[in-house]
């Protein structure tokens, strides 16, 4: 089909699209209506129930914790695609003098750079951490958490050492804290069966609303989360990096 | 005025579909892409907006306090990691894409074309 039939085709139908868009959301009630009872339920009993003040967070990782299990082995299962479809092919290799690539590419890397990357990782690592484990008092949780520690070991590419970067979080490790991560989640739901009969049913002592150690499983869960999001991404991004750093076509130097 | 939120989400998934059909690279349609997606994330937010509601968030404010519903924000919080593993996950197939057939366009990707 050639482009112009194609954006012709699109144009006919995004028009009739677009109509019935228009008229369905039309039928929603109007902007700040809310017509629901499960929020307002919700935010009625998150904090008396659940002892949680974030209740995105609570319902992310307790009420709605089975659904989260789901999604969180989405992101597992996608990650292993990545891992799959780039993996080295029968035409490729990887560079055989690693370190002479780790020079070549970044000599553009400044020294303040560098410095300014080094003085970031602990801070970046400082705010995941942060994050993860205040998800159910403040705005954040495994999920947000997970990314921002996974840019640390990034701020060490970001300074022009990519193989430095394998050193400080190499893959196996990686990919093991992103499996401990999810099975840790997996595991949190298996203790609810265990000590009080369902599955994903809050099982530790809830604490007082507002502290660290409050929610009961809400902290355990958020952090495996945490854990595999940010193994996750790592993964995920050492793939792609891979392939532009160290993986060479046959027949490419 | 109450339709506007509405109206951007229907606008923005219309928007990245034309980007998606229009795209004679493949990293812009995956891109267009995100932009359907981003359609899905107005949606939800706007549908579970009260009006005068806070963010339902009880660390600072009171429990009897009016809260717009936290169920679509979750919702929303899915929609992005969905949201990222499907871009990763095509992000990949287009490096191999262009390893195998030299170019980004979908136009010269001889698998599609055949």
């Amino acid at each position: 089909m050639s482009r112009t039939t194609r954006l012709a085709l699109f144009g006919v139908a995004a028009v009739g699209l677009g109509a019935v868009l228009v008229i369905g959301l039309a039928g929603l009630p109007a902007f700040g209506d809310y017509r629901g009872v499960y929020g307002h339920v919700l935010d009625g009993i998150g904090v008396t129930e659940r002892h949680a003040t974030d209740l995105v967070t609570a319902l992310n990782f307790d009420i709605r914790g089975f659904d989260t299990l789901g999604e969180e082995f989405i992101l597992f299962a996608s990650v292993l695609g990545v891992v799959l479809i780039l993996r080295q092919l029968r035409d490729e290799h990887q560079h055989p003098n690693q370190e002479e690539v780790d020079e070549h590419k970044f000599v553009g890397a400044s020294e303040a750079l560098r410095a300014l990357s080094l003085v970031l990782i602990p801070v970046l690592l400082a705010l995941g951490v942060y994050i993860v484990v205040h998800g159910q008092i403040t705005p954040g949780g495994g999920f947000q958490g997970g990314v921002i520690l996974a840019t640390g070991p990034l701020a060490v590419f970001l300074a022009g050492r990519y193989l430095r970067m394998r050193i400080v979080a190499p893959q196996v490790v990686v990919e093991i804290g992103d499996a401990i991560g999810a099975i840790g989640y997996g595991l949190v739901g298996l203790g609810g069966l265990v000590f009080v009969g369902v599955f994903f049913k809050n099982f530790l002592p809830l604490g007082i609303p507002g502290h660290l150690l409050s929610a009961g499983q809400i902290d355990v869960a958020s952090t495996a989360v945490g854990l595999e999001v940010s193994g996750a991404f790592l993964v995920a991004w050492s793939e792609f990096l891979d392939q532009t750093i160290l993986v060479r076509s046959r027949g490419e130097s | 005025m109450s339709f506007l939120p509405y109206a951007i989400a229907a606008w923005l998934f219309l928007a990245g579909l034309y980007g998606i059909v229009s795209s004679r690279n493949l990293i812009r349609a995956i891109l267009s892409l995100t932009v359907v997606q981003s359609a899905t994330y107005v949606i939800l937010i706007a549908i579970g907006y009260t009006k005068g509601g806070q963010a339902p968030i009880f660390a600072d404010i009171p429990q009897t306090s009016k809260a717009v519903d936290p169920v679509v924000q979750v919702l929303v919080l899915t929609d992005v990691v969905i949201e990222a593993t499907v871009s990763a996950m095509l992000l990949a197939l287009a490096v191999q894409a262009h390893k195998r057939f030299g170019s980004l366009d979908p136009q010269k990707l001889r698998a599609l074309r055949d």
